[in-house]
């Protein structure tokens, strides 16, 4: 079978299973005693595990086997999860994302995993109780979890074997042993299925049956059976037949049942044991039905607590390749382009059913533009999920202790903002753990609680979304800031008085700058703020860093909702069109050609009790045909970067629309004042103007 | 034996030139030109093809030629090279020729004004006729002409 068909498939997912096991595997590390998480993360990695068999990704399958062999023993209480436990685990899932990794981008997924195998190996074999003394026990033990988790994962398999002891029937414990020689363990095995069925019901075996079938077992097997039979008479029957070494047939009731439940936690202490270990397990995990078993609440918790996670997961969704939706996004602005043609068309025509279809195409229009813009959104959780274990290896690796709290990470945005926005948030975060969070000595000397918070959140606001990083570190020192500025030229010491406080902060975003006392390899080498700053920016967003000393730092980060459609005006100079975001303008007025002041060589007008600058876009964009010189009025348009204000002079205003931004082309270097192109409902060519660069 | 290949062939002035085939992707007529302001005289402007904004050079602008009036005639000739889409007018483009790579000689320095680098060679079609062809990557390549407008400049 060509299974190129299915690999993207199967990258997909082992990311989201890689990405969920590293989220569960935190939540862990916070609860180490939470067995439903240790559960959740059992799955993901079985079910990873069979996806790379299938595929034939043999390394990332058998590593998988080794972490699962761990968490078993884990799930079934056999084990405490330990850091050492942990940081094993961790190092495991970074070679698997590796691997996974290495797949994507056309390779093998081939690694080197040895050492971590062994030390999954060690910690099953050092800390397993009962050992592998007997194949027997451990046999048992194995299966004991089997079909611990079999019964877990299946209520249904639980209730109908209570119900069949309350009705009087037998419900049976077998384990079965075939001999060590035996060639044919699957023959044998399923005479004893077909024995059994003959005279009752097998509700659930360990393996399963196809395993079985598949001689994917090794000596033994148990499963679960429901007869009119005595217990001794099916176990002589089962030993009769050939080449089966052993058969213990165990009976159970409602008493074993809740005895069971209610105590009993000597797990696998051997063979014979077993049985009454899971079925405890078993009792235990089924929260409603048996009275006595909320003795341990804990276990519905656990078991409520997958169920959540599994809940949430099958929304009805498809996977689309990106680049389709970049299509359908153009095929769209073509649409929209021809829909202004249209409504101008019927505005010339004026003939009144043109104009009706032209307005209702126009209403769908902008619905069909809504939901192709809606599609590009992505919850920024994709962005924010592989943070807290970035935040966690950081951190430890300085030694500090730090909360890494989320907050918004449902909120959406364009899926190209989203791609670019990563790493500056990466930086930031990085920052904040290590400069903004002091170290543990020095926060415990301020009074502060041990471990550090740091706050990530995301929110819409308008048209723009906010992101925000909050810690409750020592806060930017104002004097440090302005020393290092001094020393390295950045400021002159006139300048540095009469700075306010953002605009100090605003100097860690200077190329080369850093306060860090102590360079380390995660901050302080100067590069990173300056990067971030650019990267923004880059994104038409902008950020700004607000601080309180001994208190704590909070960078935000504000971002446009979409970078491809935006509203803005339309204007006119001479013959020229040009469009100005609306996102950037204060207002529209018009002034009287009078009013016009001349300081210090700048030209200002009267603005709201102010002065601003004026400036023309004729002569900015240097416009031949438009001379503004010989009106008596102007218009203005009003326009801000952060909190500075200009005007800028037009002829005339067009009016509102609805714009698709398209860059100029990968000929033409950068044009400054000029953002990008747009077309028009006439099919010509309109300039956006970026007002920002106006501004100084 | 040198390859078979297909070239649109235009005219700057008398002089006739050529492309090959397969990094023509349009010829249009003359058609509105938006200006693109402080960018390199040359450069027209943008146009619209299809939904697709791209910007327009005049060829004769580029090669330090003297520029002429549109006509009936002008052609923007759409090219893509280097994964760059870009319109070049020209006085007129009417001919598509087959050519054997064997007729192209290697250009003299100077040909109608045109610098040797700009060309990749002059095949002969017949003895009156000489056709330039032009070397499209060194014609669009930003960096020379970031240099140039700095020695202009």
């Amino acid at each position: 079978m060509d299974m190129n068909q299915y690999l993207s498939m199967f990258i997909d997912e082992s990311n989201d299973h890689l990405q969920s096991l590293n989220e569960n595997m935190l939540e862990l590390e916070k609860a180490p005693d939470d067995i439903g998480i240790v559960q959740v993360i059992f799955r993901s990695a079985h079910t990873l595990k069979g996806m790379a068999a299938t595929m034939g990704f043999e390394d990332l399958s058998s590593l998988t086997h080794q972490m699962e062999n761990v968490l078993d023993l884990v799930r079934n209480e056999k084990l405490k999860m330990q850091d050492h436990i942990f940081d094993t685990l961790f190092k495991s899932l970074d070679a698997l994302q590796m691997m996974v990794q290495d797949i994507t981008q056309g390779g093998d997924g081939k690694a080197d995993v040895q050492s971590i195998v062994a030390s999954l190996q060690a910690i099953v074999r050092g800390e397993a109780p009962g050992g592998t003394d007997s194949s027997a026990s451990g046999q048992a033990a194995q299966g004991a979890a089997a079909v611990h988790s079999g019964i877990q994962l299946d209520e249904f398999q639980y209730s109908v074997l209570e119900q069949s002891i309350s009705e009087g029937h037998k419900v049976l414990y077998i384990e079965v042993a075939i001999r060590e020689d035996c060639q044919l363990k699957a023959a044998r095995a399923y005479l004893v299925f077909d024995l059994l069925e003959r005279y009752g019901e097998i509700v659930k075996s360990h393996p399963s049956v196809q395993e079985i079938e598949q001689e994917k077992f090794d000596r033994s097997f148990s499963l679960y059976y429901i007869t009119q039979k005595d217990a001794s008479e099916l176990q002589s029957m089962i030993v009769n037949l050939s080449e089966i070494e052993s058969a213990q047939v165990l009976q159970l009731d409602h008493e074993t049942l809740n005895q069971l439940a209610s105590g009993a936690q000597e797990a696998a202490a051997g063979a014979a044991e077993a049985p009454t270990a899971e079925a405890a397990a078993a009792a235990d995990s089924k929260p409603a039905a048996a009275p006595q078993a909320s003795s341990k609440p804990a276990a519905s918790e656990a078991k409520a607590s997958p169920r959540a996670g599994g809940g949430a997961a099958p929304s009805r969704t498809i996977r689309v390749d990106i680049e389709r939706l970049d299509v359908l996004m153009n095929l769209l602005s073509e649409l929209l382009i021809d829909r202004s043609r249209l409504e101008q068309l019927a505005h010339e025509i004026k003939r009144s059913d043109l104009t009706e279809t032209v307005e209702h195409m126009s209403r769908v229009g902008s619905d069909l533009q809504n939901i192709v813009l809606k599609l590009r959104m992505v919850p920024i959780d994709t962005v924010f999920s592989r943070f807290p274990r970035m935040v966690r290896d950081v951190a430890k690796s300085l030694d500090k202790k730090i909360d890494l709290v989320i907050l918004g990470a449902e909120t959406e945005l364009d899926r190209t903002v989203i791609d670019e926005i990563g790493d500056p948030l990466v930086h930031l975060l990085r920052n904040a753990v290590d400069h903004g969070v002091e170290p543990t000595a020095q926060r415990i000397a301020a009074g502060k609680p041990e471990t550090g918070t740091v706050q990530l959140r995301a929110f819409h606001s308008g048209n723009h979304v906010f992101i925000e990083i909050e810690d409750d570190g020592g806060g930017i020192d104002r004097e440090k800031i302005l020393n290092k500025a001094l020393k390295n030229g950045i400021v002159t010491q006139s300048e540095a008085a009469a700075m306010t406080d953002e605009e100090v902060y605003m100097l860690l975003f200077a190329a080369g700058f850093s306060t860090a006392d102590v360079i380390s390899d995660i901050s302080g080498r100067g590069v990173g703020l300056d990067v971030v700053r650019s990267k923004i920016e880059s994104l038409s967003g902008e950020v700004s860093v607000t601080s309180t000393l001994g208190k704590g730092t909070k960078f935000s980060v504000q971002l446009p909702l979409t970078l491809s459609i935006i509203s803005a005006m339309l204007i006119k100079v001479g013959s020229e069109k040009y469009a100005i975001p609306l996102s950037s303008i204060v207002e529209t007025a018009i002034i009287q050609r009078k009013q016009i002041r001349s300081v210090h060589g700048y030209t200002m007008v009267p603005y709201r009790e102010a002065h601003i600058p004026l400036m023309s876009l004729a002569s900015l964009f240097e416009v031949r045909d438009f001379d503004e010189e010989a009106e008596e009025e102007t218009e203005i348009v009003v326009i801000r970067k952060g909190d500075r204000l200009a005007a800028l002079t037009v002829e005339d205003f067009i009016g509102q629309s609805e714009i698709v931004i398209k860059n100029l082309g990968k000929y033409l270097p950068p044009v400054q004042g000029v953002a990008g192109a747009t077309i028009l409902g006439d099919g010509q060519v309109a300039l956006i103007i970026d007002p920002n660069a106006f501004i100084k | 034996m040198g390859e078979e290949m297909k070239v649109i062939v235009f005219k700057l002035g008398e002089e006739e030139y050529g492309i090959e085939v397969d990094k023509v992707q349009t010829i249009e007529r003359m058609m509105p030109i938006t200006r693109v302001p402080k960018t390199y005289s040359f450069v027209k402007g943008v146009i619209n093809l299809r939904g697709v904004v791209i910007p327009v050079i005049d060829l004769r602008g580029r090669f330090d030629l003297p520029e002429s009036e549109y006509t009936e005639q002008t052609r923007i000739i759409i090219v893509a090279v280097n994964e760059m889409e870009v319109g070049f007018i020209v006085d007129s483009a009417n001919d598509v020729m087959d050519l054997n790579s064997d007729v192209i000689d290697s250009p003299p320095d100077v040909v109608g004004g045109i610098k040797a680098k700009y060309l990749h060679g002059v095949a002969r079609i017949s003895d009156e006729r000489l056709l330039v062809m032009l070397n499209l990557s060194e014609v669009l390549n930003r960096s020379e002409i970031i240099q140039l407008e700095s020695l202009e400049g």
